[in-house]
């Protein structure tokens, strides 16, 4: 059955990338952008760069219109409402670094952190030095078989002492929704702290910051068909309020002397020195084509696509998947063959597939493997992009075997 | 600089190698006949880190001439070193300074496997082979 992209002519680089013969299936590391985004930042660029926030001149405040208006068409696609703000940082790690610094002050030797055992190391690591700075102690819930936080260990794990928990909304390595609500629940009835890492979660489907009811929720542009070097964070008020600065310099200020200086709130607050204007212009324009989609159609494209690559997959000899993906993304080795030896033959092929521990060691580490080979998709994917990848994974395995 | 007998005939090998599949065999035939590096050898301090796979690289001078050995568990890396160790063995100090080896897999139709985003570990031997060569 062939499972074509309405959206496909929708990006540009796609037909470039074909023209190369590449088959572009890395989509969980980075996406490629809809020309709706190119043509937005052509325009800014085109039409007078300026700084934002601080210049009374025409092109500045046409600059801070446009960077604010991004700002609330982010605020719209989480449904913050008037629950929170959303602050601009320069990715998903820098958002995590933020809070994991930001936070600090609020820790004391003896109080717990609590991740799962399949965070990326953008939300394993800033935790992981900040418990080493306080002297906290780290607490790494364990995962089911199929690759979801075992929510019936996390119940004894989440106690009186959890003062934060940080959790991916969706595995990049794995393709599993985590169960955040009932995790959320436990680490509220703690009154600890909660944050979501949602950089792969929101790619997928519309998310409801309000509906969750975490304190903070972090992705990153580039992921969600949006321009690079962009990161969002969302913070509830209640939380920001206890969210220290992290970054100094121009912007962040109220008033600065020699010796001592106030403060804005955030998002101002958390914004030091010329954020990325023309990324966040960009991301405005992603989010206003993706609005636009059908996104129960884009919903059900993605969910036949990876249902294509299951099958696939399962019909090959050999092939063991990681966990039980349900959307996304397929992780998995071949038995008898280096994922390495794999990863050099579809490449010699034109399959952009990522090879390796996709950012989490530990989780890697947990399976006994050096690394796996990932699947990820996206909504201009079709089922030849699936063909092309499948010949050249049989071609590569009758090499090797 | 004439070229070891061994590396002038593999690299008439791969120049006659028209595509990525002859080449992937002939990889993996010239890996496959990589003498197996000793279970001592295989140690952390001979790791070469940076790599996707596992791969060790000792070398010493024997009569003023380097003699690397080297292993690794997958056999892409394992063939890309074992054109590496055909090209540098036997070569005294002063030589191994002035070999190109970039252009040496350039030759081989293999300069893609040098590239800066490519984690196969080639690059990351390269540099260690540059230590231990002081």
């Amino acid at each position: 059955m062939m499972i074509p992209s309405p959206w496909r002519a929708d990006f540009p680089a796609i037909a470039a990338l074909q023209r190369q013969d590449q088959t572009y299936l890395d989509n969980a590391a980075t996406t490629q952008k809809p020309q709706a985004l190119l043509d937005a930042l052509a325009h800014y660029y085109a039409n007078g760069a300026a700084n934002v926030h601080r210049a009374q001149h025409l092109p500045g405040a046409h600059a801070t219109q446009a960077f604010e208006d991004s700002r609330l068409k982010v605020a719209q696609w989480l449904n913050a409402g008037d629950s929170g703000q959303i602050i601009f940082t320069h990715g998903a790690t820098s958002a995590l670094n933020l809070l994991a610094y930001g936070l600090e002050p609020l820790f004391h030797p003896g109080d717990e952190i609590v991740i799962s055992a399949l965070e990326h190391h953008a939300n394993l690591l800033p935790w992981q030095q900040l418990a080493q700075r306080r002297d906290l102690k780290l607490v790494i819930l364990p995962l089911d078989d199929d690759g979801v936080i075992d929510l019936g260990a996390a119940v004894h794990l989440i106690g009186p002492r959890t003062r934060l928990l940080a959790v991916s909304q969706l595995s990049n390595v794995l393709g599993a929704w985590q169960p955040l609500p009932a995790l959320l629940a436990m680490a509220k009835a703690q009154n600890a702290l909660t944050v979501v890492d949602g950089a792969q979660g929101v790619v997928h489907g519309r998310h409801d910051v309000q509906a969750l009811g975490c304190d903070f929720y972090v992705f990153s542009s580039h992921k969600l068909y949006g321009p690079d070097g962009l990161g969002v964070l969302f913070g509830r008020n209640e939380a920001l309020e206890r969210l220290h600065p992290w970054q100094f310099g121009g912007e962040m200020v109220l008033e600065a002397n020699y010796h001592e200086s106030r403060f804005r709130p955030a998002p101002l607050g958390f914004e030091a020195g010329t954020p990325p204007i023309a990324s966040v212009i960009g991301l405005g324009a992603t989010l206003d084509y993706l609005a636009g989609l059908d996104l129960d159609a884009v919903a059900a494209h993605e969910a036949a696509l990876h249902d294509y690559l299951l099958r696939g997959l399962a019909a090959r000899n050999g092939i063991r998947l990681l966990g039980q993906p349900q959307l996304a993304l397929a992780s998995f080795v071949v038995e008898g063959v280096h994922n390495a030896d794999l990863a050099h033959l579809l490449t010699e092929q034109g399959i952009a597939v990522r090879a390796g521990h996709h950012c989490a060691m530990p989780l890697l580490k947990r399976f006994e493997l050096a690394g796996a080979i990932r699947v990820s998709l996206a909504l201009y994917n079709d089922s030849e992009d699936l063909e092309r990848f499948f010949d050249a994974l049989d071609q590569a395995l009758e090499l090797l075997r | 600089m004439s070229l070891p007998v061994e590396a002038a005939e593999a690299l008439q090998t791969f120049q006659n190698a028209p595509g990525w599949e002859q080449r992937a065999r002939l990889l993996m035939q010239f890996g496959d006949r990589l003498p197996p590096l000793s279970d001592v050898d295989k140690c952390e301090a001979n790791r070469v880190h940076g790599c996707e796979s596992q791969v060790w690289l000792v070398g010493e001078l024997r009569d003023g001439r380097w003699q690397f050995a080297a292993g690794s568990d997958a056999r892409m890396i394992r063939g890309l070193v074992a054109l590496l160790l055909l090209r540098v063995n036997g070569l005294s100090a002063a030589e191994l300074q002035q070999i190109d080896l970039p252009d040496w897999f350039n030759q081989l139709g293999l300069s893609r496997q040098l590239s800066p985003s490519r984690s196969n570990g080639l690059n990351a031997v390269l540099k260690r082979m540059n230590e231990l060569a002081g």
